[in-house]
């Protein structure tokens, strides 16, 4: 995304448009990576309960990958999933 | 203008505030601004307003209900003084950088410590750097008309910035003197009706107010600011003239008395240019060429504007009612110095902190620096660059 000067952004810090928080990359800061054992996984989807960054990806009612554009990498999944199937993977 | 009524400073705002009728009034009282909560509170408890009036706990609140209520798209005002305005410190900051047209009548008072409840400028010089406005008022009536100014600056949509409408306190707060309101509807004609650019309470148009600004934004919201100031340098003058019609009054940045052809002259803010009017008054009488200038906005800083009122002379006092502790001079003296640095000839220039927590500022005074003006024009130098006037040694 590339940077605007101070003559176009609004003025006051103020966010005029809804929803935008999708447009920064967060996922840039991450450390350790979620990856799932798909095999294990019951599709209990408290991963998608807990995950602060609603970046758990559903499909079908099952849990369906990692949005990897905005998890930072907290582990809450991996430390939340009963079958313990998310493992913590360094960059 | 309709009456001539006899109201002491507080009151004058409080009237100010009747006529401006602000959506919302979030206050907390504390000497020697109570009065105007005081007055205020009655108005809207006789229902001359239609202002919901907020009795909040502290000043922190105060300032923070004002941003909550501004950034909803409400006309918001409050009022303060010193360790009051303190309290507020970090939302006075987040007032102004969320840009919201807050207007807000300050009553000068020491700040703490040690505790005094009397008039220096140490609170508003204090938040110089906040991004605000700031007006310094002379007398009753100039608080009364320059609230009602404050509010068409604030609320221009090219400045959007907060307002400290500034008097003395006690020697303007609580003093009686003889103010000419203007009618009712004069007022409200002249301020309009607030048309807010983002407000929170438009549900069909969502906006974020007070989001995280980190590493790649923060700089650009504060070149922003600089901007707006710097723009108000060329709609207040239009604010004014407009103001003019209805009053015949000049509200300029600065105010120049008998400086047209004075060699000596004394720079101030507030109170003390009425008193320093009638002792360049009796100097004229004695055939001495002294003059005033009068700083009106210390906020914008007109520095072109004062450099080319004080090229002309041949000696400058500048007088601080706040130390800023550089030991090098007080605020105005170091702004009003600076300014200077760009002519090709400058006057000799000496600062006077004077008048902290409420020492009297009278004739006498003001004519030692006069003296000591004459003196530095006579011999080609100042005796001193910093100078403590009614201080026991």
């Amino acid at each position: 995304m590339k940077e605007k000067g101070w003559k176009s952004i609004p003025i006051g810090g103020l966010i005029t448009e809804a929803g935008n928080a999708q447009e920064y990359n967060t996922g840039s800061w991450r450390t350790f990576k979620p990856v799932i054992d798909k095999s294990k996984c019951i599709n209990c989807l408290q991963c998608w309960i807990y995950c602060p960054d609603s970046s758990i990806k559903v499909k079908d009612g099952k849990m369906d990958g990692f949005d990897y554009d905005h998890c930072k990498g907290c582990g809450i999944c991996a430390r939340i999933c009963p079958v313990k199937c998310i493992k913590m993977e360094k960059e | 203008m309709s009456k001539l009524i006899p109201l002491t400073g507080d009151q004058a705002v409080a009237e100010a505030m009747r006529q401006i009728n602000p959506d919302v009034v979030p206050a907390y009282p504390i000497t020697p601004q109570t009065e105007i909560v005081m007055a205020f509170s009655q108005f809207v408890a006789d229902g001359l307003v239609d202002t919901e009036m907020i009795t909040v706990e502290s000043e922190h609140s105060a300032m923070s209900a004002c941003v909550g209520a501004s950034a909803a798209g409400a006309r918001a005002m409050t009022a303060t003084s010193a360790n009051g305005l303190a309290l507020m410190w970090e939302i006075v900051y987040i007032a102004a950088s969320t840009r919201l047209p807050i207007v807000m009548p300050v009553v000068n008072r020491a700040l703490s410590g040690p505790i005094n409840i009397h008039c220096d400028h140490s609170d508003t010089m204090g938040t110089r750097d906040s991004g605000w406005l700031q007006m310094y008022c002379e007398n009753a009536q100039e608080v009364y008309e320059s609230t009602i100014i404050a509010m068409r600056i604030a609320e221009h949509p090219e400045i959007l910035l907060p307002i400290m409408v500034c008097q003395d306190g006690f020697i303007t707060s609580h003093a009686v003197e003889g103010v000419k309101l203007f009618d009712d509807k004069i007022v409200k004609d002249f301020i309009g009706e607030y048309k807010p650019t983002f407000p929170l309470l438009n549900v069909k148009k969502p906006v974020t107010y007070g989001p995280l600004d980190l590493q790649d934004y923060y700089f650009e919201h504060k070149r922003q600011q600089s901007d707006a100031i710097e723009k108000s340098k060329k709609i207040i003058p239009q604010i004014a003239k407009e103001f003019k019609n209805i009053s015949g009054k000049d509200y300029g940045f600065i105010e120049e008395y008998k400086t047209e052809d004075a060699e000596i002259a004394i720079v101030a803010l507030s109170s003390t240019c009425g008193t320093a009017k009638v002792a360049v008054d009796r100097l004229r009488e004695r055939g001495v060429k002294a003059g005033l200038l009068k700083i009106r906005f210390f906020r914008p800083f007109s520095a072109e504007e004062i450099a080319a009122s004080l090229s002309k002379l041949k000696a400058v006092a500048i007088l601080d009612r706040s130390e800023s502790f550089s030991n090098h001079g007080g605020p105005v003296f170091a702004e009003v110095r600076s300014a200077l640095y760009e002519l090709q000839s400058r006057p000799l220039v000496t600062n006077y902190i004077y008048g902290l927590g409420g020492r009297d500022m009278d004739i006498s005074q003001i004519d030692l620096i006069y003296q000591d003006l004459a003196k530095a024009v006579e011999e080609n130098k100042v005796k001193n660059l910093i100078n403590y006037l009614g201080v026991r040694d």
